[in-house]
Order: C-alpha cells, then structure tokens, then sequence
C-alpha cells in the first residue's frame, strides 16, 4: 500500500507539470487580451511573404524526402524501444543477450547500409 | 515533510499541495529565462568585441528583458487569414508543454526533486520528443511558404537528431542497470563521473543535443537569413513569445539532464569538497553546461543543409551504436 502510495503520488507530480504546462500558456494568453490593442485591417491580416502578395496555397507537394527520414526515423527508433529493456537487465542477461543483440541491430544496419548505397540518406 | 507526502494516499490535496510547488518550479525556471536570454546578449556581445545590452536597469542591462517581455504582452495579436486557425493557436501549446513537463523528474538535488519515478530518463526523451509537433503544426498552420519549410526543416532535423540522443545515453545505462536518474547520480557516486566512462557518449548526446535545442549551428529551421525566422514567422506577440520560451526551458531541461548523467549532479568532484552543498556543485556544472552552449553559438557558423542530415545518419549514428556495444563488451569481459 505503501509503495502504491508513493507510486501514484510519483505520477500524480507529472501529471500536475501537465496541467500547469498547458495552464501558463491558456492564462498568459487569456490575461494578455486586456493588454493588446485590437485594430484589425486588412493589410494586417494578409501572409507574409517578403513584402510581395502572396501567390497560390503554401501546402503544395512537398519534397518526397522528408517523408523518407520519417520512415528512416520509425525503423531506428522502434530499434532504441528494444534496445533500452535490453540495457537495463543487461547484467542479468550476460553475453547470450549481447550476440542476440547484435545481430538484431546488424539486421537493421543492412537497412541503413541499403540506404546509404541508394543516397537516400543525401539531401542534394 | 515532502517524505510523509509522497507516502500518504494521493488525493485533491496532494494535488494542490504539488501544483504550488510546481508553480514555484516554474517561477524559478522563468526567471532563468530572463535571465538566461540576457547572459547570452551579453557573452555573445563580449565575444563579438562590444557590450551587449547595457542602457535598462543599471550597466548590466538587467531589467532589459523584463522589458521585452512586457513590450510583447502589449503586441496586437495577428492570427493570418489564411492560416488554419485552430492549429496556429494550439501550436505554441503543443510546443510549450512538453518543455515543462520534462523537469518534472529531474533531480536538482537530493533533496530538491519532484517525481521520482522508475523511468525518468526514457521520460525526458519520450516527452521531449512531442515539442516537434509543435513546431510542424505551428509551420503547417501558418499556410506560410517560409513557415512550412522551417516546420518541415524543424521536424525532420529533430527526429534524426533524436536517434543518436537516444543511443548514445545507452551506453549509460549499460553501466548503471537502470533508468532513474537519482539511480545514474548514486552510480557516478561510486565509480566516477560519466564524461570519462563514456566520453563518446557525451560528445554524441552533446552534439544531437544541440540539434535538438535548434541552436546555431544547427538552428536551419529559423535560420533568420534564409527562411526569415522558420516555423513561427507567422507568430506575433505572445504567441511568439512561448516558442522562445519552450526553446530556453528546453535550454534549462537539457543542460539539467547533462549535469545529471554526465557530469555527476549534485556530488563534488573531488570527496574532501563534500561540505559544499550539493545544490552549489549542481549549479555550479549546470551553469558552465549553458555557457558552453553560448560559446558554440558564438563560435560556429550555421551547418549546410545537405551535410545536417549526413551527420546525423553517417557520422553520429554509427558511433553512438558502435559505442554501447563497445560497452556492452566491455563489462561482460572486464568486470
């Protein structure tokens, strides 16, 4: 009882840093609209765009890259989910865990090395 | 006090009792704001060869940006007609409060800590990982040219960046067996420091965490001279404003959490320096960890964009993997 004590007052602190980190930028915002002038024009409220009229929609198609560092960043990052249970039992583990380990990663290094050797991995 | 606290059963007055201890966190971490964003004016302008802010508050310039917060509170707020506007208002949100929520765990001293809890460094990182929708969606929402790309810049720098953040503490908790940050203190207690157990860790987490902050050199997402100022163009006044600010408080997190795992907390260096009080020695490391920030900033120009992402993947990945199970080894040969 004690320990779920500690426990969940442990969780209760992080969910109080929840609360306050949304609340500050709510109040400040919310207080802030007694201090701001409001005069709106039409000029005011166009996009910046270097001192030029704005021409078409900002959301065209984008770069396909992107979307490939994204995929890239999902494979290895799936990989740290592994490798941190890994690292924290890794005393009680001992080398069997070590050779499994690696050859987990050299599997997803292929990847890597495969993207490499297709450039995926240069921005020009 | 605190003891019998966390150990009673968790209920509205707990809750109460701890927000205002958060709110006194947060009071201290915004006056390090303050204060910080003045210290970088002035060692960036001592290392340029002039003076920095020195008219308000004295030769030092202190109420200086006290002065630029109120100015911006008294900013007309713009929200673009073309933007999307519910997302261009809850982006700076988005961005802010991840950037608080990881101090909950980080232990400033053996006293002086909130949550303690079993995964607190996986905490940090999981958390610290949501400030990048913030940024997309603030750069999305604007319907901005610049914007957008500065939001897409912003996004795809910070997820490869946060790869070898991510492995590169690996090699950390190879040696210390656990994820609880008072645990990695009490280990570097008893063995020493873990900048010299696991220099290459520290310099891969120093680097990708620079990345991460967006601070010169890597800062291509705002690079003010090409993309104006990036994902928050668009922003004015104080909307603006809490995109500096989740930069800054990430600035306090992630020197914090460097003082932490590499640079021993709140222990001296040396046992006969004991009867300084740790919360000396935690600030003294976690001040120069921020100094060497604004020494870099002021030292190095601004990467090439198609070199940022090579380094991420070809120089710092690889080594940070080859590190951890160049530790891996040996500790299973040696000890």
């Amino acid at each position: 009882m004690e320990l779920l004590n500690l426990y969940q007052n442990n969780y209760l602190i992080v969910f109080v840093f929840l609360c306050l980190g949304v609340l500050l930028p709510l109040v400040a915002l919310f207080l802030g609209k007694f201090l701001r002038p409001h005069k709106p024009s039409v000029e005011k409220y166009t996009t910046y765009e270097s001192g030029i009229d704005p021409f078409h929609d900002s959301r065209v198609q984008f770069n396909v890259r992107y979307y490939i560092f994204a995929l890239m960043f999902v494979i290895f990052d799936v990989e740290t989910v592994f490798l941190y249970p890994w690292a924290v039992a890794y005393d009680k583990l001992g080398v069997f865990a070590l050779i499994e380990m690696l050859i987990f990663v050299v599997m997803l290094l292929i990847g890597l090395a495969y993207a490499w050797k297709k450039k995926v991995l240069r921005w020009t | 006090m605190v003891e019998e606290l966390l150990h009673s059963g968790s209920g509205w007055m707990n809750f109460g009792i701890f927000f205002l201890l958060a709110v006194v966190l947060l009071l201290v971490v915004l006056g390090f704001v303050t204060y910080a964003i003045l210290a970088e004016r002035k060692v960036l302008g001592y290392m340029q060869a002039r003076h920095g802010p020195n008219q308000l508050g004295g030769k030092w310039g202190l109420l200086q940006t006290v002065a630029d917060v109120l100015k911006l509170l008294i900013k007309e707020d713009i929200i673009p007609k073309a933007a999307d506007r519910p997302l261009f208002i809850i982006a700076p949100i988005i961005a802010f409060t991840p950037a608080f929520m990881v101090l909950a765990t980080i232990p400033f001293t053996e006293k002086f800590q909130f949550a303690d809890i079993g995964v607190g460094l996986l905490y940090y990182i999981a958390i610290s990982g949501m400030t990048v929708f913030g940024m997309v969606l603030g750069g999305w929402a604007s319907n901005n040219k610049y914007a957008l790309l500065g939001g897409m810049r912003a996004g795809a720098q910070m997820i490869s960046y946060e790869i070898p953040l991510v492995i590169s503490v690996l090699g950390v908790i190879l040696l210390t067996g656990s994820l609880n940050l008072n645990d990695i203190v009490a280990q570097q207690g008893e063995t020493a420091w873990f900048i010299l157990l696991q220099p290459v860790a520290f310099i891969v987490f120093f680097i990708a965490s620079i990345a991460e902050l967006n601070r010169t050199p890597f800062d291509l997402p705002e690079s003010e001279n090409e993309l104006v100022a990036g994902y928050f163009v668009e922003y004015s006044g104080f909307r603006w404003a809490f995109f500096m600010l989740t930069e800054y408080v990430y600035m306090f997190a992630m020197s914090s959490l460097i003082t932490v795992i590499f640079l021993g907390g709140w222990l001296p260096p040396f046992d006969f320096l004991g009867f300084i009080p740790g919360a000396v020695w935690f600030a003294l490391k976690f001040c120069f960890v921020v100094f060497v920030y604004m020494w870099i900033r002021a030292t190095l120009p601004r990467f090439r964009v198609d070199r940022l992402m090579e380094f991420a993947w070809k120089v710092l990945f690889p080594i940070a993997l080859a590190n951890i199970f160049l530790t891996a080894l040996i500790k299973t040969l040696f000890f």
